[in-house]
């Protein structure tokens, strides 16, 4: 890096003081609609900072356009609000040229997997080290209620009067799919479970895809509730924890296993099944990460929550500083007067 | 036999054939060695659009012409005087760009049946009359050859590709020149092959010994060095100058260069140049799309990058938006364009210059942006380097124009010395004091440059207006009228930073002809042409579209008539006519191609009437 760059920025990787939550809380206010989803997001977000022990200054949010897109602002971080559906580019071309800075995208089921889909699968096959926080509320919020490239078929939007009759995409499996390392999924109204997940992502490296399932109150309220509320939570959402069975319902009484490649529910109560019979997770295999992704809009099976796949794998940015690193080595640092001399020359007297 | 030698004060060959052929590099060894030898020169390629197109056809034409002379070379040639046609397609193509009396030099291997046909000749343009205004030299190129190497048991696909060395031989007996510089070059080409640096010296050699035994060339030629400015020189094309120039402006600026693209003809070599500086720490991102291009720079940008993105015609349309973020956000930035056929995918291969206004107004809102345009193929190196120092000092995106013509046309560039080029000063804020993202500089309005990982400096920026100082979002209409005019000042004010404008003739007369960008060298030989015959005719020249250089209004003035010719309808005498209300008048061609300077010639001539 140029002495210029790095004449002004803090080397550290520690900070000097721990934060707290409250020094990640810029001075804006927040516009969020009272009730919304993202509020948790951003209290979770805030929340998990200072744990990342990362100083203040080496972190940025980027974000596009929608709803989402506005929690830059209310980080006490550097921060950028783009263009609709441009922020995982814009974090590529920071994170490439910035390896020492840990960024952050927020994006939503609009941005990120509809205008920014093209994006969003590209940095997920470079495994650029940049942590996607992807808020899928299944509707367009900021355009105020159309339906989304994640709303279910025959969803009446103001633009699907008589049902849309798009099929909606399964985020997860999207960036399981588009080569993600890291591919999450959390919900808003599980502060603890988010924060976890959030953790894991800023710590993982390469391109981390979380998404959390966020409640818009106001255009598709209740799209989440039979996953997020007491009453029907432990029935319809499996927990994925690493080494751990599949195991849900009311006091862990049913399972997952798996028949061939398809995961169905057992009972661990009418004695045909047993702990051990279950699909055991590990989220180091990428072939049993797609098989669960796949449970997503399964109806006769719990939506899986919690981290599918972690793996390694070369970073982009790394593998471009390898090869500066080499060449340099090679044909030594590049002196301007000998590139511009360079090729056939020939003097006039 | 001892031959006559003509002197000559210029001349123009193309060299034309199949795209296997190897033409450009016949003529790329032709012109080093001619500029070796002194000569000033400028060249053309003219490539196929199609990547392998079927052999012998005539979409499968691939020419080089090169102008060379004891003179100042300004352009490629209006026409060539000589033409080098491997095959019927060839002549076919080409044959309209030959002058009357012109050499014609054929492979005649290449009109057998299956070639006139593929050409679409009905009969042999060698056998009926079709030629009789030109000269016309049959050499059965193939054949004598196949005689060079008999005695070196080659397979015949290594034969047939050293037939164009035949062909740079013969031109160099008949231009006196050297075969040392192409036998040096074929011996570091091929130096873990020596069949075939044995091959292609004796197939060279041949076609010398060719022009200088036969009986069929009674006539060499003789072109004298021309008087160059003394040093060291290069030959360099439009994308290489480009590239180079962003490296120098990284270098001067202390900053790492970032370059997001997207392939795309004919810019894709800017990508390819800089892609190979990595010793230089240039970081090249090809990414998905070319918005992916732009915005990757704007990330890097944000980061205290030279960012650059690079593309053509089609590809500015997607960044359009991005532009007018990184307006917004007021950071730094160039993007290049080199200039095609259009609309949509238009012409890729051919030159144009119909993006000017595309340019200077094409965004939404009101969204200024600096536009300067390089003029000559060396001159797109301080054309990046000039749009760097201007992006960087105002904090703004620069549009740097450019087109296809000298982007892949090349001249002899002067090359200067990397101490001589100006230091570009940047200073990132590092006092955490009072910062506020929006503060001005009072003499440029530029914001401050304040970069991820700097502490105490954290910031929010983003495309939604930004209140004046503070930077936070804003709806207030004052403020928005406000941060209006403010960006749109600080973009005017850079026309207190560029020099002003300077005519090549006279400070007053009868014709200014005005021109922009790639028609430089068509429009001074024009002139200069009309000069030497006594006419009141003056060149002008701009670099900078936006701003413009103070003085253009003033210089207009003193001008009975003023001409814009311009490779699209009419583009720049549109913000002429706005700016100083003056009855330009133009004249517009759009084929592709670019001026023949008579076709400028012609035009002055038409306006001056019969005015002696």
């Amino acid at each position: 890096m140029s002495t210029l760059v790095n004449g002004v920025i803090n080397k550290s990787t520690v900070p000097s003081v721990k934060y707290t939550a409250k020094e990640f809380s810029s001075d804006q206010d927040v516009r969020w609609c009272p009730g919304c989803g993202d509020y948790s997001i951003l209290a979770q977000v805030q929340r998990v900072m200072p744990d990342l022990n990362i100083p203040k200054e080496k972190i940025v949010f980027i974000s596009g356009i929608g709803c989402s897109s506005r929690f830059p602002y209310y980080m006490n971080t550097y921060g950028f609000h783009s263009i609709h559906g441009r922020a995982t580019a814009i974090a590529s071309g920071l994170k490439i040229a910035r390896p020492d800075l840990s960024v952050w995208v927020a994006t939503g089921d609009g941005d990120g997997l509809s205008i920014g889909g093209n994006h969003m699968i590209h940095i997920l096959r470079r495994n650029v080290d940049v942590n996607i926080l992807m808020f899928n509320n299944q509707i367009y919020g900021l355009t105020k209620g159309q339906y989304s490239p994640t709303s279910e078929m025959g969803k009446i939007t103001k633009s699907s009067p008589f049902g849309s009759v798009d099929m909606p995409f399964n985020p997860a499996a999207l960036a399981l799919g588009s080569g993600g390392t890291f591919v999450a999924r959390s919900l808003d109204r599980d502060p603890k479970h988010m924060q976890t997940i959030i953790k894991r992502a800023a710590e993982h490296k390469g391109t981390s895809f979380v998404e959390i399932y966020q409640n818009c109150n106001v255009f598709n309220d209740g799209a989440f509730f039979q996953f997020t509320e007491k009453e029907t939570k432990s029935d319809t959402v499996v927990f994925l924890e690493h080494g751990k069975p599949l195991v849900f319902g009311k006091d862990g009484d049913k399972g997952i296993k798996l028949d061939g490649f398809s995961p169905v529910v057992v009972s661990l109560k009418d004695g045909s099944h047993s702990v051990n019979d279950l699909l055991v997770h590990n989220e180091t295999d990428s072939t049993l990460a797609f098989i669960l992704a796949n449970m997503t809009y399964n109806h006769d099976l719990p939506r899986p929550v919690g981290i599918f796949l972690a793996i390694d794998r070369p970073r982009y940015e790394v593998e471009m500083e390898k090869q500066i690193d080499s060449a340099i080595s090679k044909r030594g640092k590049g002196a301007l007067e000998k590139l511009l001399n360079s090729g056939d020359t020939w003097v006039i007297q | 036999m001892e031959k006559e030698t003509r002197v000559l004060d210029e001349v123009t060959i193309r060299f034309a054939g199949d795209s296997g052929d190897g033409m450009q590099l016949t003529g790329g060894q032709f012109t080093n060695t001619s500029a070796a030898m002194g000569n000033d020169l400028s060249t053309f390629p003219d490539y196929p659009a199609e990547i392998r197109a079927p052999i012998g056809t005539t979409y499968g034409v691939s020419g080089f012409q090169i102008h060379f002379g004891t003179t100042e070379i300004n352009t490629p040639g209006d026409h060539c005087d000589i033409l080098v046609a491997m095959n019927a397609a060839s002549l076919k193509v080409n044959l309209r760009s030959l002058i009357d009396g012109g050499i014609i030099i054929v492979n005649t291997d290449g009109f057998g049946d299956k070639n006139l046909k593929l050409a679409g000749y009905t009969q042999s343009p060698l056998a009926d009359d079709s030629l009789s205004k030109f000269q016309v030299f049959q050499v059965d190129i193939t054949k004598l050859t196949n005689l060079a190497l008999a005695d070196l048991n080659l397979n015949q696909k290594v034969v047939d590709k050293t037939k164009n060395f035949f062909a740079l031989g013969m031109m160099y007996w008949m231009f006196n020149r050297t075969l040392d510089n192409t036998i040096q070059w074929i011996t570091e080409k091929f130096e873990k092959k020596p069949e075939l640096i044995e091959a292609n010296t004796r197939v060279m050699k041949a076609g010398w010994n060719y022009g200088e035994t036969t009986d069929i060339f009674a006539v060499k030629y003789d072109v004298k060095p021309a008087p160059l400015k003394p040093g060291k020189y290069r030959n360099i094309n439009g994308n290489q100058a480009t590239a180079l120039g962003f490296v120098a402006a990284a270098e001067k600026s202390n900053l790492p260069l970032f370059l997001g693209s997207y392939p795309i003809t004919p810019a894709s070599d800017i990508l390819h140049e800089l892609s190979y500086f990595k010793n230089f720490g240039v970081k090249t991102f090809q990414c998905e799309d070319e918005i992916a291009g732009i915005t990757s720079a704007i990330g890097a940008a944000f980061g205290g990058s030279l960012a650059i993105t690079t593309t053509s015609g089609p590809g500015v349309a997607l960044k359009t938006e991005a532009i007018g973020l990184a307006v917004m956000t007021e950071l730094p930035l160039v993007i290049v364009n080199v200039q095609r056929g259009g609309p949509s995918t238009g012409l890729p291969t051919k030159t144009e210059q119909a993006d000017l206004l595309q340019a200077v107004y094409g965004r939404n809102g009101e969204a200024p942006v600096p536009v300067i345009a390089s003029s000559s193929p060396s001159d797109c190196f301080y054309g990046a380097f000039e749009a760097s120092r201007i992006a960087l000092k105002y904090m703004t995106p620069v549009i740097l124009l450019t087109d296809g013509y000298i982007a892949n046309g090349s001249e002899p560039w002067l090359i200067p010395e990397a101490k001589d080029l100006k230091e570009i000063p940047v200073k990132f804020r590092t006092d955490p004091v009072n910062y506020l993202p929006y503060m001005r500089d009072d003499v440029t309005l530029s914001r401050e440059w304040a970069i991820p990982g700097t502490p105490g400096l954290e910031h929010r920026i983003g495309g939604l207006e930004k209140q004046d100082k503070t930077g936070n979002i804003n709806y207030e209409p004052e403020n928005h009228d406000k941060m209006i005019k403010l960006r749109a000042e600080k973009i005017e004010r850079i026309a207190n930073d560029i020099p002003l404008a300077e005519v090549e003739g006279d400070k007053s007369g009868d014709v200014l002809v005005v021109g922009w960008g790639g028609t430089y060298g068509t429009i001074k030989t024009a002139v200069e042409k009309k000069r030497k015959e006594g006419k009141s005719v003056t060149h002008l020249h701009l670099h900078y579209i936006n701003p413009l250089p103070k003085n253009v209004g003033e210089i207009l003035s003193q001008y009975k008539t003023i001409l814009v010719p311009e490779i699209n309808l009419g583009q720049l005498i549109k913000i002429l006519r706005e700016k100083f209300l003056v009855p330009a008048i133009g004249l517009n061609k759009v084929q592709g191609l670019p001026f023949r300077s008579i076709e400028i010639e012609q035009k002055i001539d038409e306006i001056l009437g019969g005015k002696k």
